[in-house]
């Protein structure tokens, strides 16, 4: 396998592995460290790629059990204090800022949730995974990750309602 | 879209039972502009969905260098390595060189020792040829 090979082999779920990633580990840099040594694992590996079954499937487990480590390591704890994503909001009129801030809310919200409830709505509601592809990646039972998944959603409705109605009742 | 529909979606949206199709379908109501007042708090979630999607890693993928660094080292190494045997073969058959011409040049000097030690002996051999000259002068005169 040659490398344009590989890349049209990876390109299409990198960001995918992204994006777990760094719902995983919060910090830009860090998510982006950790997609280029999965890939970098791979391309190393690349005789054994024709013998998975679901290359998609498999990085993105590689993804998650990276992050674990990394979230498990000494180091991580150290980085993860600093993580801080800066964007630059200085013109933007208030109504897109109050919008801007409900939407980093939801982000906020998706942060407190158990790692496992977090992947799973990682994968499904933004990567709109199948359920059976989902039991795959995080290597769960189909009915645990509809459990999971359903405990998710409704912590986050629940949080909603309760921002929602903040100081109406 | 009928609005008793969606909220029977999103019953089951919250129990994950629903279908991908399902979902899309929820999605693009919350994304119109014609959202019930009594759900407007989904709307964020759901356009946050959508938004997280399309996030993406600006980092590129460095395959090549790091193999090409490898195959690079591995030539420098060999000829490293090639160099160092040929200057040290060198540097190894000049001190042969060195050392025979040294060898030659000592048993040349202990020779010319020798020689000298010779010559001496000879020297005293000269007196014979004295006494020999006498010789034949004292015979000549008896002639």
């Amino acid at each position: 396998m040659n490398q344009t090979a590989f890349l049209n082999l990876v390109l299409p779920f990198k960001d995918k592995m992204y994006r777990l990633a760094k719902r995983l580990l919060v910090s830009n840099e860090e998510a982006e460290d950790a997609t280029q040594e999965i890939l970098l694992k791979l391309w190393t590996n690349k005789t054994k790629i024709s013998s998975y079954k679901n290359v998609e499937a498999f990085a993105m487990t590689m993804t998650k059990n990276y992050c674990f480590d990394r979230l498990k390591s000494k180091q991580a704890q150290n980085l993860r204090i600093v993580h801080s994503n800066y964007k630059d909001e200085s013109a933007q009129l208030q109504k897109k800022i109050e919008h801007q801030d409900s939407l980093d809310w939801i982000d906020k919200l998706m942060q407190k949730l158990p790692s496992q409830q977090r992947m799973v709505m990682q994968l499904r509601d933004i990567e709109q995974y199948e359920f059976s592809d989902i039991a795959k990646v995080l290597e769960m039972k189909e009915t645990a990750v509809r459990v999971t998944l359903s405990r998710a959603r409704k912590t986050i409705r629940e949080q909603l309602i309760k921002k929602h109605n903040y100081g109406l009742k | 879209m009928d609005l008793n529909n969606i909220e029977k979606i999103l019953e089951k949206y919250l129990e994950a039972e629903t279908s991908i199709a399902e979902e899309k379908e929820l999605r693009s109501y919350f994304s119109s502009s014609s959202v019930a007042p009594h759900l407007e708090q989904y709307k964020y979630l759901f356009q946050y969905f959508t938004n997280a999607k399309n996030e993406t890693s600006s980092k590129s993928v460095p395959l090549k260098p790091r193999k090409n660094n490898y195959k690079w080292l591995t030539i420098a190494a060999s000829l490293v390595l090639a160099i160092g045997f040929y200057t040290f073969n060198e540097v190894k058959s000049k001190n042969q060189e060195k050392e025979a011409l040294q060898a030659y040049f000592q048993t040349k000097e202990a020779l010319q020792l020798l020689s000298s030690n010779f010559n001496t002996g000879t020297e005293k051999m000269l007196y014979l040829k004295e006494f020999d000259n006498t010789k034949n002068q004292i015979f000549k005169t008896n002639h």
